[in-house]
């Protein structure tokens, strides 16, 4: 097992093209700050919640969980905004919370029932949130990739100067779908941003055994396209670079990859022995927690006091608790529903 | 005869070709350092190293192609998608080019290897995961598909597979790699294009194959309480279909019910009911019935996605009524 790269505080690490200097991203408000690290903690929560659930069997099937990678949905949504399409994998839960998925129905899903945010259709790999742009949770690794072009492409179409973040896994870079994207976004000029979510390992395989550049940014360079490699458990960083990049394809329709390097703390999805790296390996990354990194930073701001913190917590630890009851205490579908919603 | 695991036959078949022929290998995500995602190829990278078990990334449009061109030049590979779901990401690999080539080429050219991977519903892993695909690949000329059921027959039929000169389809269960059956001691081969008659009947004939003969066997027991005595035969094999044994029963006992996991549309037991009403139309005291996944993509909630494929309640219902 080679040594994994930790975080050092360097933000961005390499571009393939010089970075646009757009100057800095907008300041957030002391309120909007707070609403994001609200979400980060919100979606840690839930996620807890949700492995509980699946040992205690309330659970079946999938489901991926997030912990870990946090500063990565956060960072990069806080720097567009909710009418701008998000498209993600099977990875969802944290897009989904982010983009105004309540958790009682997000919880609901979860455990299949008629209030679950697709309806106990889809499950926790497929979250979806039109209202708020969030086009879905996709299983079939890369899949998504060729539809985030597509979101990207009607918005161009319909001159809306918006830009889609479509969300992927250091895995799904090899899939030929992200190939023919890649090289259709750069050719028609479409402002799709490609965020590889690089957690280290596709399942039970370490990028340096599935991919043959390591640095899965350089895939821009077949197709003369902006790649961008950072740090990504620092939601400020993770903002700024993603700030940047979006502003670069509203202003001249310009894709890009983004690689943002992060880790997950779990396992793959919920029965992985994960022999294939150490504990050691995760206690180092635990110790650059993006939960702890963002209140830390807070803190240290001095506009928020840890009392009001403290207090904000508690508030999400009692809304997970009622809304993982809540869905817990919500009907099954009926048998009818296997066929509606099958045509429009 | 030893008792044995489903997934445990399937990496002896894989073990004993892999000896057999230096020609055989392996390839597909997680087969080796994870020893498979369900397990099926446990050990095999120990045994016959890097070069011939082989972990690809997730790009099964390009290991399928690899192993079809190295088909092409004579060598016999093994292909594992973790799920047959995720081979229409290869669709055009299985379909243009393993299933045309020899034909196109005027046959100068075999493609001796085998597609294999699990498949199919009730694992709440939704609808994009849960596809039962054998009468889809059945439909293409150039391909065979199996859909074993058993320990004894995976084995058999995939070391009948892997020494065939065609592409072949081995369409696995999640819900039978840990079942436990007999199966025969020493190097045995299970013939591509046989059916099985699980259980000798008078009153019905139950065409099933893959997870579903398990089904079929749990609601025959019902059935037996009810004085209903059920002929059952598995397929096992879906392309060739063993047509002599299906219409011979048939013949014998006048009704038929199918049973099988794939769509009612163009399901595979709608090809199965067409071909029986042509050849033993006379023979038949009712019209012949399906029991199959229900006309919709797979939902994820456990309440409902065990109404979408075959389940016990179903089959008996579909019986009562054809006997009555
Ligand atoms: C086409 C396809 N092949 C295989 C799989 C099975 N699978 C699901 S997730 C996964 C690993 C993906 O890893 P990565 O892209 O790094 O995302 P992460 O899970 O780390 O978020 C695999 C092989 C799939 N869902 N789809
Ligand atoms: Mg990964």
């Amino acid at each position: 097992m080679t040594q994994k790269p930790l975080p050092t505080g360097a933000g961005v690490l390499a571009t393939t093209q010089p970075l646009p200097d757009y100057g800095k991203a907008p300041e957030l408000s002391r309120e909007e700050r707070l609403r994001w690290y609200r979400l980060m903690f919100l979606t840690r929560k839930f996620e807890e919640r949700s492995y509980q659930s699946y040992q205690t069997g309330l659970i079946g099937g999938f489901c991926h969980l997030y912990n870990g990678q946090e500063a990565v949905a956060a960072g990069t949504f806080a720097a567009i905004t909710d009418a701008d399409p998000v498209i993600t994998a099977y990875r969802d839960h944290a897009h989904g919370l982010m983009r105004g998925i309540r958790p009682g129905p997000a919880f609901a899903e979860l455990y299949g029932r008629a209030t679950g945010v697709v309806k106990g259709k889809g499950g926790s790999m497929h979250y979806f949130n039109v209202d708020k742009q969030m086009y879905g949770g996709h299983g079939i690794v890369g899949g998504q990739t060729a539809l985030g072009l597509g979101l990207a492409f009607a918005t161009k179409y319909l001159g809306e100067k918006k830009v889609c973040f479509c969300y992927m896994g250091d895995g799904a870079v090899n899939q030929g779908a992200f190939h023919e994207s890649l090289n259709l976004a750069q050719l028609m000029k479409i402002p799709v941003i490609y965020v590889i979510e690089n957690n280290m390992y596709s399942m039970g395989t370490a990028v340096e055994r599935h991919s043959a550049p390591v640095e899965l940014y350089k895939r821009a360079l077949g197709y003369d396209m902006m790649g961008v490699r950072a740090e990504a458990q620092d939601f400020d960083l993770v903002r700024q670079v993603s700030w940047t990049l979006a502003e670069r394809a509203r202003k001249e329709n310009m894709p890009a990859i983004l690689e943002l390097m992060t880790y997950r703390y779990r396992g793959h999805s919920m029965s992985d022995p994960q022999y294939y790296r150490s504990k050691d390996e995760v206690e180092e990354y635990r110790k650059h927690d993006p939960v702890e990194i963002l209140r830390g930073r807070i803190l240290s701001e001095g506009t928020v006091s840890e009392k009001d913190l403290d207090k904000l917590e508690d508030e999400v630890r009692k809304e997970v608790q009622e809304s993982h009851e809540w869905a817990l205490a919500s009907p099954y579908p009926a048998q009818s529903e296997i066929y509606t919603d099958i045509y429009a | 005869m030893a008792k044995i695991a489903y997934r445990d036959a399937v990496r002896d078949a894989m073990s004993e070709e892999m000896t057999r022929d230096s020609r055989v290998f392996l390839i597909g995500e997680e087969v080796a350092q994870y020893n498979g995602a369900y397990k099926c190829s446990k050990g095999l990278l120990d045994k016959f190293g890097p070069d011939r078990v082989i972990d690809s990334p997730i790009s099964e449009a390009g290991f399928a192609g690899l192993a079809i061109g190295a088909a092409m030049y004579g060598l016999r590979p093994i292909v594992e998608f973790m799920t047959f779901s995720f081979s229409f990401v290869a669709f055009d690999q299985i379909v243009n080019n393993a299933a045309q080539i020899r034909y196109m080429s005027g046959g100068q050219i075999k493609i001796p290897m085998v597609f294999r991977g699990n498949s199919g519903g009730g694992h709440q892993i939704g609808a994009t995961h849960s596809h039962a695909p054998e009468n889809i690949y059945a439909t293409f000329p150039g391909l065979k598909v199996v859909v074993p059921a058993f320990a004894a027959d995976v084995k058999g039929l995939l070391k009948s597979a892997i020494r065939d000169d065609n592409p072949i389809l081995v369409i696995e269960n999640e819900a039978l790699y840990g079942r436990e059956s007999e199966v025969p001691d020493g190097d045995y081969l299970t013939p591509i294009g046989k059916a099985n008659i699980l259980q000798e009947g008078t009153d019905v004939t139950i065409v099933t194959h893959g997870r579903s003969c398990w089904t079929v066997l749990e609601a025959a027991q019902e059935l037996h309480k009810m004085g209903i005595r059920a002929e059952i035969i598995d397929l096992r094999s879906i392309k060739p279909l063993d047509w002599p044994t299906v219409f011979a029963s048939v013949r014998k006992t006048h009704n038929l019910v199918c049973v099988d996991e794939t769509k009612p549309f163009c399901g595979v037991s709608a090809q199965v009911a067409a071909e029986v009403q042509r050849a033993c139309f006379d023979h038949l005291d009712a019209p012949i019935l399906r029991v199959t996944s229900v006309e919709a993509p797979m939902p994820f909630s456990s309440a409902l996605e065990d109404e979408c494929i075959p389940n016990v309640a179903r089959i008996i219902e579909a019986v009562k009524q054809v006997v009555a």
